[in-house]
């Protein structure tokens, strides 16, 4: 494809996480090779078996029972994984008109694009749990179901393209790397092929930034004030504190989930450390440093009742992203209709054909 | 017209713009399909955009690149025709640009694929592939909103007689052009009659004719729509990006 011609810089972050994917993508091959047990026994628990199963490491398939608060956690999550990548398409769509060279803006567009094909990707995932694309558009449309906050925040500059790249696609594949082995078969090969291609898009954000920080003052000033306004979102972006966090044992068990927020907060922060170091940008928190005990960053929290504000619709662009794709679905009423109407006539006509 | 870069020139502007349009669409599109659908189309023809304005550049010898060319010209300058710099409308008049587009590029590709200047041919060769998708896309579209519903019909038959008038520039005579477009006018109608009969759509007489992108006087839209594609560019003399 096009624009996606450009050599990321050899520093560029990524590598461990994509080796991480990998290696969960070794593991499911190696988990169906081993062969599940042959199904339960007629006069067999159906619980104790979907228990066995997970605790085999092995993957759940749309076919098998599972118990109705398992398939429903798994659509409420698919789903608000996929409404995220949906909305997520406006805020960087909003500087593909703009984009200062025409490779940046074909990255930009394919960029984009990606997002598209990932929220089909895993609107199908959620479909196989027996709901339908229309229903889940249905429950984004009227804000019944959630879509990641982080997208409702405004993209001020050329930079905040850059900053999305890196702290928010790097954010969400911290997040993501571990569902490559979650118990759903299908979301793990799903997030399988998401993870690679947002292990790309971070590059190419980290790529902009270190064009960006590497450039004039005026484009060092952009960068900085970017990383400066998507660092403590970015870090919100992995949810409330472990001890508020109000789904979080219940999937552990279930291996939806494999690690808690915290930790995985953690991981982030320890990743972009080194990272932010090499672009020679600031992340805007005075108290981070090395902890030697914990061998980890001490770090400053997001301030989660701003993420609860953001969380409940008060944020920034909570409205215009409603808005936005609210019209965009109304305005298209009329095409999907047409495009409906064509097909029964020609069915029909097939129809009248094969009687003739 | 005059030589190779000014014909170059113009196809590159022509593809750039188309881009710059339809990457509009983006998270706009009717379903999820046709969003990626329509980046894709902007993708190509932002890649042909590409390997054409690199190409003038060199052709004119005087150090501008893709992005001088595409950044820092000012309406005046710019070469494309009409018909790609018209707003997008609705889906329909987006679908008649496109089909009309398309079922000019695909004949002028595959002309200069055969041509003697071998950079004009690779590139014909790699867009004619490209081209064929896109008028595939908007055939298909077409007929689809012309034999869909009541609405679409209508809406299709507008959005054809609202474009109608800026097709008959494309073929405006180029005797010394590598290919003259004059020549692809027959391919292009037979396309054109085809497609639109499917659609039970009636092809629009013609009568107002308009036309001067190629020499650079456009319609009030393309300012506009520079503005916002360099803002950016212009804003940071001689950054790199």
């Amino acid at each position: 494809m096009y624009g996606n011609d450009f050599s990321a810089p050899d520093d560029a972050p990524g590598g461990g996480l994509l080796g991480e994917v990998e290696a969960a993508e070794a593991a499911l091959r190696e988990a169906a090779a081993r062969a599940r047990r042959g199904g339960p026994a007629p006069d067999e628990d159906l619980e104790a078996y979907f228990a066995d199963v997970i605790d085999a490491d092995q993957k759940i398939e749309p076919r098998d029972w599972m118990p109705e608060a398992y398939r429903k956690t798994l659509i409420r999550q698919i789903a608000q994984h996929a409404h995220s990548e949906i909305i997520g398409m406006q805020p960087e769509g909003n500087w593909i008109s703009r984009a200062p060279s025409l490779k940046r803006k074909a990255i930009l567009l394919a960029k984009v694009q990606d997002e598209a094909g990932h929220g089909l990707y895993l609107y199908a995932a959620a479909e196989t749990l027996g709901v339908s694309r229309d229903e889940l558009v249905e429950l984004l449309i009227s804000g019944r179901q959630k879509y990641s906050s982080i997208f409702n925040y405004p993209t001020l500059t050329w930079a905040d393209v850059g900053a999305i790249g890196w702290l928010v696609d790097g954010a969400a594949i911290v997040n993501q790397v571990p569902l490559c082995r979650c118990s759903y078969g299908p979301y793990a090969r799903a997030m399988i092929r998401v993870c690679k291609e947002e292990s790309f898009h971070q590059r190419q954000g980290y790529e902009i930034l270190h064009t960006l920080a590497h450039g004039t003052p005026g484009q060092k000033a952009m960068a900085q004030d970017a990383v400066d306004r998507w660092w403590y979102p970015s870090l919100a972006m992995f949810g409330p504190p472990d001890g508020d966090s109000t789904h979080s044992a219940q999937s552990m068990a279930w291996k939806i989930k494999r690690f808690s927020n915290d930790d995985l907060r953690q991981r982030f922060v320890d990743m972009c450390v080194q990272q932010a170091e090499i672009l020679g940008l600031r992340i805007p928190d005075p108290d981070l440093r090395w902890n030697d005990e914990r061998q980890a960053y001490d770090y400053t929290q997001p301030d989660y009742d701003e993420l609860m504000q953001v969380i409940k619709g008060n944020g920034p662009c909570n409205r215009q992203r409603m808005e936005h794709r609210r019209r965009a679905h109304a305005d298209g009423a009329w095409v999907r209709e047409a495009a409906a109407a064509y097909a029964a006539k020609r069915s029909a006509n097939n129809k009248e054909k094969v009687a003739a | 017209m005059t030589g190779s870069f000014d014909f170059v020139l113009s196809l590159g502007d022509d593809a750039l713009i188309a881009a710059q349009r339809l990457g509009e669409w983006t998270s706009r599109a009717p379903e999820m399909e046709e969003d990626i659908a329509l980046a894709n189309i902007a993708l190509d023809q932002l890649g042909a955009a590409r390997l054409l304005l690199t190409y003038a550049g060199e052709l004119e010898g005087a150090g501008r690149d893709e992005d001088a060319l595409a950044f820092l010209r000012d309406d005046r300058e710019f070469r494309n025709c009409l018909l790609v710099e018209l707003p997008n409308g609705d889906f329909a008049v987006t679908m008649a640009k496109l089909f009309f587009l398309s079922a000019y590029q695909l004949p002028l590709y595959t002309a200069l694929a055969g041509c003697a200047d071998e950079r004009l041919a690779a590139i014909g060769a790699k867009a004619r592939k490209e081209s064929a998708y896109h008028l595939d896309h908007a055939a298909l579209w077409v007929k689809r909103l012309g034999d869909g519903t009541e609405e679409s019909h209508r809406r299709m038959q507008a959005a054809v007689d609202e474009v109608w008038p800026y097709t008959h520039e494309l073929f405006a005579a180029d005797p010394a052009a590598p290919v003259d477009p004059a020549t692809l006018r027959a391919d292009f109608d037979a396309t054109v009659s085809t497609v639109l009969a499917e659609a039970t759509l009636t092809r629009p007489e013609t009568g107002w004719t308009p036309g001067g992108g190629r020499d650079g006087v456009h319609t009030e839209h393309v300012s506009y729509l520079l503005a916002e594609m360099q803002v950016l560019h212009r804003a940071h003399p001689g950054a790199k990006w």
